[in-house]
């Protein structure tokens, strides 16, 4: 196989139920190097859930999961491990708040990859100059536009060096006039190559950017191909229809964003 | 009046070595009580459910005694039955220590508890382990967010130590108690010590706010002048 066609991620066959509520029954997908897919669906569908269970912040009850070939699940392996080369990027940015934004990226740096502080500290300003933050960095979270949170939260993942990054609804917390320089960060790093999973409501960035667009409902994946594909001619009634609605919700194509 | 005064005069020097007694004793007990209650507290919220009740049932003894019972009950037993033969400075330092340590816990307790979830699980997903996201992630935010309510704490253990006046510690109610019975003249001897509690409590409530806006996170709005805007 070339390399280039390398699989990154395994997810298979994963179900999680809370209580009565089953929330995933059974997905499975892979994703190739430099790949990015896209995930879509209604809020409840267990999107964000999926993500957690594939970096384990979320324990599956079922399905396995691989990274780079090494099973992430049940593995006697370190957990915290495999979580540095899955970054993952949060809905509401989750900065630590009594950190500036450069000591947000250098943290994991020191503390979990053991870095020394000077090389540290160089790589957390380059990873912030990636972001267009540079300017920012002394500045603490409280200090920044939501806008500027995401992308310094971008730019710790990014660090890490990470083998896959896990979007959750990244521009889903922002006003609308700031979704656009995070999602120009995110197609900056899809055109770079970077392996991608993507949940979001933002189609026009879906259609853009993505190799596949996943389609789930309910706990399963109900449509899934090319966004070409999806978005004009998609297989199933039920992805017309969320696809419909979305579209008079955030307007055709999440335009002004393209 | 003159009398008064010259009584007060003479009995300043040995009141404020009893000053320094009670110095030590809260600073001792308040530093036990740190060192036990912020573990304690991440044990509470982060340690299985043994752990937890564990902790829960430490803090309810502590808290469901009055001080005088609980120092009765080891300087006089407890103590003494584990052989220890403890000063009576040690032994009140332990027991308001550890009492502190069981208010304290819970002041901490309720700081980790403020911190969103979503701290915990953004240091997680970059690979850290449990202690490590606690020490470098919720302590660091918890422990600020908890210095008004430790700042209380230092004034009610500072004004609780009177009470070590019944293990015959010399503190500063069991000097001014002498004096009172030898010179039969107790309101200005004890309006001496009271002045004395009320400028020990105001240092250091006063240096602890000081603390507060020294370490505050900047831009953060719940802080300092909040209330006033709005």
């Amino acid at each position: 196989m070339h390399e280039d066609n390398k699989i990154i991620l395994k997810v298979e066959e994963i179900y999680k139920r809370y209580r009565e509520e089953e929330v995933l029954r059974g997905i499975s997908f892979e994703v190739r190097k430099s790949e990015t897919k896209v995930i879509i669906g209604p809020s409840g569908s267990g999107k964000s859930t999926l993500l957690r269970c594939i970096n384990q912040l979320t324990i599956p009850d079922k399905g396995r999961v691989w990274l780079e070939g090494e099973e992430v699940t049940h593995t006697k392996e370190n957990i915290n491990k495999f979580r540095q080369k899955m970054g993952m990027v949060f809905q509401d940015f989750n900065l630590f708040d009594h950190l500036n934004a450069l000591r947000n990226v250098e943290i994991g740096l020191i503390r979990v990859k053991g870095m020394g502080k000077d090389i540290a500290r160089e790589k957390a300003m380059e990873e912030l100059k990636q972001v267009g933050l540079e300017k920012q960095a002394y500045l603490y979270p409280a200090q920044l536009s939501g806008g500027q949170k995401q992308r310094v939260s971008i730019a710790r993942a990014l660090a890490m060096d990470p083998s896959v990054m896990l979007f959750d609804e990244p521009t889903s917390a922002l006003d609308p006039e700031l979704i656009g320089e995070v999602l120009e960060v995110i197609k900056k790093l899809a055109i770079n190559g970077m392996t991608m999973v993507v949940v979001t409501h933002e189609m026009g960035f879906a259609r853009s950017v993505a190799n596949e667009v996943i389609f789930i409902e309910s706990g399963r994946i109900i449509d899934q191909g090319s966004p070409y594909k999806l978005f004009t001619n998609p297989e199933h009634e039920r992805t017309k229809k969320f696809l419909y609605k979305i579209t008079e919700l955030y307007g055709k194509s999440g335009e002004g964003n393209e | 009046m003159t009398e008064n005064l010259l009584l007060v005069y003479q009995s300043l020097p040995y009141l404020l070595r009893g000053s320094m007694v009670t110095l030590k004793l809260i600073g001792g007990a308040l530093a036990i009580g740190l060192i036990m209650g912020i573990p304690m507290a991440v044990g509470q919220v982060y340690g299985n459910k043994y752990v937890a009740n564990l902790i829960s049932f430490y803090v309810w003894f502590f808290r469901g005694l009055p001080v005088l019972v609980l120092l009765f009950l080891f300087y006089f037993g407890l103590f003494l039955l584990l052989g220890f033969n403890l000063t009576a400075l040690t032994a009140a330092i332990l027991v308001l220590g550890f009492r502190s340590a069981a208010y304290q816990s819970q002041i901490f307790r309720g700081g980790i508890m403020s911190i969103g979830e979503g701290q915990m699980l953004s240091a997680r997903s970059l690979g850290m382990s449990k202690f490590q996201a606690i020490w470098n992630i919720i302590l660091p935010q918890a422990l600020r967010i908890s210095i008004p309510g430790w700042s209380n704490e230092y004034s009610i253990i500072l004004k609780d130590s009177a009470v070590t006046y019944a293990i015959g510690l010399m503190e500063i109610i069991t000097r001014g108690n002498f004096i009172a019975t030898r010179t039969y003249q107790p309101m200005p001897i004890f309006l001496t010590c009271a002045v004395i509690f009320l400028i020990l409590t105001y240092g250091g409530v006063k240096l602890l706010s000081i603390l507060e806006k020294k370490i505050r996170i900047p831009g953060y709005s719940n802080y300092g002048n909040s209330g006033k805007e709005y």
